[in-house]
């Protein structure tokens, strides 16, 4: 059996667990829907002295939050859950290998942050004109795809210090909500000061949210490889990957 | 007969404390073995020992041939669980999450054949939240079996349950013996070893104090029948040498003897000759919990 083979059937599950799921489908696909109508609300939508929309901005930002939704914020939640009420105790006790199911998880993550990408893009276009750049539709995926998979290593490896599922939302959160509001998703950078800027810059979320930018930057010079973000964004990603690999636990905390 | 489970000097020690403290178990194949024991008395250690879950201190351990902490990933398409605390996934409906089950193993039952099995066929559009406890617990086993293991670990599959929900546990238990199952159960209900098992092994303070069939324990403890009746006021008490003891607060006279048939025959000679009458007379064999509680007595903590 191949690798792809083996994964398919979990994969299907794990999308109808997290249709079925009311919190996280609502974290993940309406809420940053709900943040990218209310921003361009306040802040409103002018032109700037460039010629871009201020919702060229916000349509990445949204983004990158739909993406870290569906991955970090979702995973750790969700495998803490499952691994607190003995789910993840009885799936190790069958045959299927832990990383099929593992790359399972992650993946689902990566197909729903690829929807909300298409659904996003497509808002953007028909209510803000905030259009992609279509030459850099190969760094779109590229982000999409590092961004996904490394912020669901990392989403892996929260799971290891939380110690309950109750605690999992809270601290969850109380990691996510300030690095969003340093990383220029919420607010554009360019109003808060830069030593906070500089702050959000050591963490992933801001590089994947400077990524994401440039697919929506009318002003990017032809396909953009934002390098230097998908390293940085990569680099977070391993050291998840390292943590989960080391300390992610299948049995509860009891 | 072939052997399913071998455990020699199994010993888990944490710091001082020695959970298991040199269990020897060997359980045939197509046997019910029960696995008796208080809490934190090695039970559930052990169990997770053989279900490859924990490592051990030392000791020989093979089951269905191979050592679990060695074992590779298809020694589990064999082995079927049913966990102490394990809940399903409660977005999936009953049916799809043994058919998410099913598809973990290379040559599963079919899924539909074994919510029948376990009597969940019209409950299997639910969502597993939605079921009852019975229920949920009828599609723990279903989760078990679905892989068409030929070893079974029940971890106190009906603790919690109503008396009517229980028997009908006891019927799916039953059930796989007669597939040709073979199943480690445990349990802290005296009964339901009893009824399920073909033979009993008895736990506490991580050693091994009896085993044998219910019988054979209870001849270990020495149990002593327990003949007994309520007296009307101002009868006869039964001479010294039947050692007859009187129960203050409900009355009752008891005798306590290894044998029964030689101390009843004197007992009704007596009463016969005396003319005296033996109310609620009533011939009690040691329960299995009574021999439980002389086992393991002196081995709590």
């Amino acid at each position: 059996m191949t690798a792809i083979t083996r994964v398919i059937p979990q994969l299907k599950f794990d999308l109808l667990i997290f249709r079925r799921n009311p919190a996280a489908s609502f974290f993940t696909v309406i809420l940053p829907l709900i943040f990218l109508v209310l921003f361009t609300s306040i802040f409103g939508n002018n032109t700037l002295d460039n010629g871009a929309r201020v919702a060229t901005t916000y349509v990445p930002g949204i983004l990158t939050l739909a993406i870290v939704s569906a991955t970090t914020v979702n995973l750790a939640i969700t495998m803490t859950t499952r691994r607190e009420r003995g789910m993840l105790k009885r799936t190790r006790g069958t045959p299927i290998p832990p990383w099929v199911f593992i790359l399972s998880q992650m993946l689902a993550g990566a197909a729903i942050s690829a929807l909300m990408t298409l659904v996003i893009t497509v808002i953007g276009r028909l209510l803000y004109d905030v259009s992609l750049q279509f030459e850099t539709l190969p760094s779109l995926i590229i982000s999409l795809i590092v961004g996904a998979m490394s912020f669901a290593a990392l989403g892996l490896a929260m799971t290891s210090i939380i110690p309950s599922e109750d605690a999992a939302p809270a601290v969850t959160n109380a990691v996510m909500l300030p690095l969003y509001f340093i990383s220029g998703v919420f607010l554009p950078s360019e109003q808060v000061p830069a030593w906070v800027t500089q702050i959000g810059n050591l963490f992933p979320v801001s590089h994947l949210n400077l990524a994401l930018q440039e697919s929506y930057n009318p002003f990017a010079d032809g396909a953009a490889w934002p390098w230097d973000h998908w390293l940085v964004v990569a680099g977070w990603g391993a050291f998840g990957a390292i943590v989960a690999l080391k300390s992610f636990r299948w049995t509860p905390n009891r | 007969m072939t052997t399913a489970i071998g455990v020699r000097d199994l010993k888990m020690h944490y710091g001082d404390f020695a959970a298991v403290d040199g269990v020897d178990l060997e359980i045939n194949t197509g046997e019910i073995l029960a696995f008796l024991g208080s809490n934190g008395a090695g039970k559930t250690t052990t169990i997770e020992i053989l279900e490859g879950f924990r490592k051990r201190t030392s000791g020989e351990v093979e089951v269905l041939g191979v050592d679990p902490e060695k074992a590779p990933l298809s020694w589990r398409e064999r082995i079927g669980i049913v966990l102490q605390e394990s809940e399903p996934v409660p977005e999936l409906t009953a049916g799809e999450a043994v058919r998410m089950q099913a598809s973990y193993y290379r040559n599963p039952r079919n899924p539909e054949e074994t919510l029948e099995l376990v009597g969940l066929t019209n409950s299997a559009d639910h969502r597993t939240r939605k079921l009852s406890g019975g229920q949920k617990r009828r599609l723990d086993l279903a989760l078990a079996l679905v892989g068409d293991p030929d070893l079974v670990f029940l971890d106190e599959p009906t603790t919690g349950f109503d008396p009517t929900a229980r028997r009908e546990s006891w019927g799916m238990i039953e059930a796989l013996r007669d597939i040709g199952k073979t199943v480690l159960l445990t349990t802290h209900y005296m009964d339901e070893a009893e009824h399920l098992s073909d033979r009993i092994v008895v736990i506490g303070a991580g050693k091994i104090l009896a085993r044998g069939t219910a019988e054979e324990l209870a001849e270990q403890v020495d149990a002593q029948t327990r003949i007994s009746w309520k007296p009307t006021p101002g009868d006869l008490h039964p001479p010294d040498g039947f050692r007859a003891q009187v129960d203050k607060t409900t009355g009752q006279v008891r005798i306590d003897t290894k044998d029964a048939l030689v101390s009843l025959n004197e007992l009704t000679n007596w009463a016969t000759k005396m003319g005296v009458q033996l109310p609620e007379l009533n011939v009690a064999r040691p329960t299995l919990e009574d021999v439980y509680l002389q086992l393991t007595e002196g081995h709590q903590r």
